[in-house]
């Protein structure tokens, strides 16, 4: 029993150290000001204007994920064709590629040289296509275990009584996946409202216009203005701890029903 | 209890250092510069002059380089630099205030500034968009390309160049600050240093770029198609350096500053973009002089130009990025 | 038939232009001109010291989160203690943190004016802008690979085996080494390769704590864009390169690696 005791402390110690501590120092800076100033600091147009975009564009992130990442979970399950391990092994490409790597990339294909003639740099579109990019795993890789253990046979049975294949998706397929869309999902926009590397090179790093929350906060901090970098920070994490306690909260509700 | 937790922390950092067997101190004949973006090309020539003199004979260099205010932040905060080198003099004077450089740092008859240029216009080679001067940048559709203002010295030296132009040419405060509103209307993109936006001018982003002479002439020695012109009325832009009182080596880095004025440093300056500030070795190179050049004295100097420009609340260029963005 | 043809051709052309053409872009520019530029940039030192503290960095996080992650999966998985979920829930922490966010974290605390810095630097010690810092910075980052891959294993392998040791008598280590560790190993290995590969590519949080101290506190990422802002594309197409055919090992590892009922 001491053994627990002893494995518990030190795992504390270093989660501490290495994690809660700093952490804790964001938030104290950011409050140390009194409420008022951090109220200002994370109300001034620049940083409202970064948060915004931030937002929209990891909501925008989600909602694309959502469906690309279910239908390609989809092609990989149930559909078969040559290389499709291939594919499969590459869903996990962006998750091993080094972000500023993914950046460069993307700058070199969609941006101002483009050899395919699209040229989406320094656009908040831009913004996009790079957090695409680097949260394509999380929706794909939770719907995928889900549909392979789902069983055909209630589909069949449906399509046997003259449900459409529409019909089927919506009723039958899709109240499944559900779960793991969702929690794909909400990583998805956890490590969208923070991502940093990606987004980097390729967005131009205009104010009001391309400047995503990270990137504000860099500058604060190159800036020197690190209350106001804490603010924005903690504004940031509040949200995505936000999107992975809903997360648990609700799979742990859809585990329930399950069991 | 903070001594108890700072024991433990002593511990990881213990075992990482141990962990990694890499020397964390270079020695004492190792020179660690910090500078900001741009003159890294100069310093590689630079440098290796110093190796070649006796004092610099098996010096090692080290270097840093990075936008304007971070470098500067990143001293302060205990970058162990021995010489630094910054894009302007607000950047110098915070180390001055942290105890890091010494106050009469400008003591010498260049005031402490070792390079000097001036804000020009950066165009596509032939310039396509017939761009001859200032009032050419507010024309609608131009594309204009410039660091923000937020990170990066060189940006603030633009905004200054931009504005006192008008003043240059008989304009009020008010025709000025409504230029510099129109200017960044046309702004596409503002990266984070001067050499970044570089990076993205070359990159075939933007019709125009306000940016360092010195910048204009790298990008064109490295083989892209550009050209500059130099304004009519500009700013003059003042690079200061120095030795830090922190530094593992003094010594060795005031040789290495009083290197940078000698007629070898500053040829090689010369050679490289910059305009020496050695008259006699600037008499060496025929940079076209504008028809009027200002300085940041003309602003009351930086402390006063970047209260009233760039402050973060109230500042006249702050408040201008703010309408372009559509919050008033 | 058709609409499936259609489904197969709208994901394929999705990953097509979003993964697999940008990144055969970069390497189609890095080795167009034959494969004598490439070694030229990457045996520049400053490219290889870049790689050595990367690889350095990504070592001690990896071996200090292997240790921490499988004692962390057990304190979780075994042990029944107020605030455990808690606990349970600061684990995923790092994945929710902003990279930039993780620097100024380190700052603060670690900073020549931070909680801990400040007494640090009475023993001499600088821990941000040096390794330490990027040490630091890639270990948070890196942290909950190994306790969420082992968590689920230990969970579902249960504590019959472990109990019969201890019944037979065998102390509580020996029961680790023989029984726990070696039924472990998989969800352990996994969890490695990804600590692996999240560590040798961070760039954000490094960035703020490294001081860009070329060949001396330049990870192999912010060389990539050092050499990116000093004109030598060729040298940043070859360290994304580098970096690109390590991801690709990485991958490659994960496919032999993965449990086969894949909880993510």
């Amino acid at each position: 029993m001491s053994g627990g005791m002893l494995g518990r402390g030190v795992a504390i110690t270093y989660l501490s150290l290495v994690v809660l501590i700093p952490l804790a120092a964001v938030a104290w800076a950011s409050g140390e000001g009194g409420p008022g100033e951090f109220w200002s600091a994370v109300t001034t147009p620049e940083a409202l204007s970064a948060l915004r975009l931030t937002f929209g564009a990891a909501l925008a992130v989600v909602a694309i994920n959502a469906a690309m990442g279910t239908l390609i979970a989809w092609v990989l399950v149930r559909d078969s064709f040559r290389g499709r391990g291939l594919v499969n092994s590459i869903i996990d490409l962006p998750f091993a590629l080094p972000t500023i790597v993914a950046s460069l990339t993307l700058l070199v294909l969609y941006g101002p040289g483009s050899p395919v003639g699209i040229d989406v740099a320094y656009s908040p579109v831009a913004v996009v296509v790079a957090l695409l990019f680097v949260t394509l795993p999380f929706v794909v890789r939770a719907v995928q275990p889900v549909l392979m253990e789902l069983d055909t046979d209630m589909e069949e049975a449906a399509a046997s009584l003259g449900a459409g294949r529409f019909t089927i998706f919506r009723r039958i397929i899709l109240p499944n996946l559900a779960p793991a869309i969702f929690s794909g999902a909400g990583l998805s926009f956890a490590r969208s409202i923070g991502e940093f590397g990606a987004v980097v090179l390729v967005t131009g790093n205009i104010p009001f216009e391309t400047q995503v929350a990270s990137v504000y906060i860099f500058g604060r901090i190159e800036g020197g203005d690190i209350p106001a970098a804490a603010a924005v920070s903690v504004v940031l994490l509040a949200f995505s701890l936000l999107a992975l306690v809903g997360m648990n909260v609700l799979q742990g509700r859809w585990l329930r029903h399950e069991g | 209890m903070l001594r108890l937790a700072s024991a433990i922390a002593l511990f990881i950092t213990g075992f990482s250092v141990f962990g990694c067997g890499v020397a964390l101190s270079g020695g004492d004949r190792v020179l660690l510069l910090a500078a900001y973006s741009t003159p890294r090309e100069a310093y590689a020539e630079v440098m290796d002059a110093f190796q070649r003199t006796e004092w610099g004979r098996g010096v090692e260099f080290e270097m840093s380089y990075g936008a304007s205010g971070e470098q500067s932040r990143a001293v302060e905060a205990g970058l162990p630099a021995d010489v630094v080198g910054f894009s302007l003099e607000p950047d110098m004077r915070r180390l001055v205030e942290a105890g890091v450089v010494a106050e009469d740092w400008d003591g010498n008859e260049y005031r402490g500034m070792v390079t000097n240029s001036v804000v020009v216009l950066v165009v596509r080679r032939g310039n396509p968009e017939g761009i001859r001067g200032w009032e050419d940048l507010i024309r609608p559709g131009v594309d204009v390309i410039t660091p923000s203002p937020a990170t990066s010295g060189g940006a603030k030296w633009n905004v200054l160049a931009a504005y006192g132009a008008q003043l240059a040419r008989g304009g009020s405060e008010e025709e000025a600050a409504e230029y510099v509103r129109r200017l960044f209307e046309n702004v596409s993109v503002q990266d984070k240093s001067a050499r970044e936006s570089l990076q993205t001018f070359v990159g075939g982003k933007g019709d125009v770029m306000i940016a360092y002479e010195s910048e204009a002439i790298i990008a064109r020695e490295m083989g892209y198609d550009v050209e500059y012109v130099v304004p009519e009325a500009t700013i003059l832009i003042e690079n200061p350096y120095a030795v830090t009182e922190t530094g593992e080596n003094p010594e060795k880095a005031r040789e290495f500053l009083e290197f940078l004025y000698s007629p070898e440093a500053q040829r090689i300056f010369g050679e490289e973009g910059y305009r020496p500030v050695v008259p006699e070795i600037r008499a060496e190179f025929d940079y076209p002089e504008p028809e009027k050049l200002f300085t940041i004295e003309d602003f009351g100097g930086w402390e006063a130009a970047d209260e009233r420009f760039f402050d973060p609340e109230d500042g006249i260029v702050t408040q201008i990025l703010r309408e372009a963005g559509g919050v008033r | 038939m058709k609409a499936r043809l259609a489904l197969r051709s709208v994901a394929l052309g999705y990953l097509g232009f979003l993964i697999i053409l940008p990144v055969a872009t970069v390497f189609w520019l890095t080795f167009r001109d034959g494969l004598g530029p490439f070694w030229s940039s990457v045996a520049e030192p400053a490219a290889l010291n870049a790689f050595r503290i990367t690889v350095l960095a990504a070592l001690v996080a990896v071996v200090a989160n292997t240790a921490f992650g499988i004692l962390c999966a057990i304190v979780l998985v075994r042990h029944d203690f107020p605030g455990k979920r808690l606990l349970s829930a600061l684990v995923d922490l790092p994945l929710a943190v902003s990279p930039v966010v993780v620097g100024l974290a380190l700052i603060l605390v670690y900073g020549t004016y931070g909680w801990f810095g400040s007494h640090l630097a009475e023993y001499g010690i600088r821990i941000i802008f040096s390794l330490p810092g990027i040490i630091l910075a890639t270990v948070f980052v890196s942290l909950p690979f190994v306790v969420r891959e082992v968590a689920p294993v230990l969970r579902e392998i249960g504590t019959e085996q472990e109990q019969a040791a201890a019944t037979l008598g065998a102390s509580s280590w020996q029961t680790f080494w023989r029984i726990t560790l070696p039924s472990i190993r998989p969800g352990v290995a996994y969890g490695v390769v990804l600590t692996t590969a999240k560590a040798l590519g961070e760039f954000g949080a490094v960035a703020v704590v490294s001081g860009r101290i070329i060949g001396r506190t330049q990870t192999l990422t912010l060389h990539v864009e050092d050499r990116f802002q000093a004109f030598d594309m060729t040298g940043a197409y070859a360290a994304s390169v580098v970096l690109a055919l390590l991801a690709l090992g990485t991958l490659f590892a994960m496919n032999l690696l993965r449990p086969k009922e894949e909880k993510t």
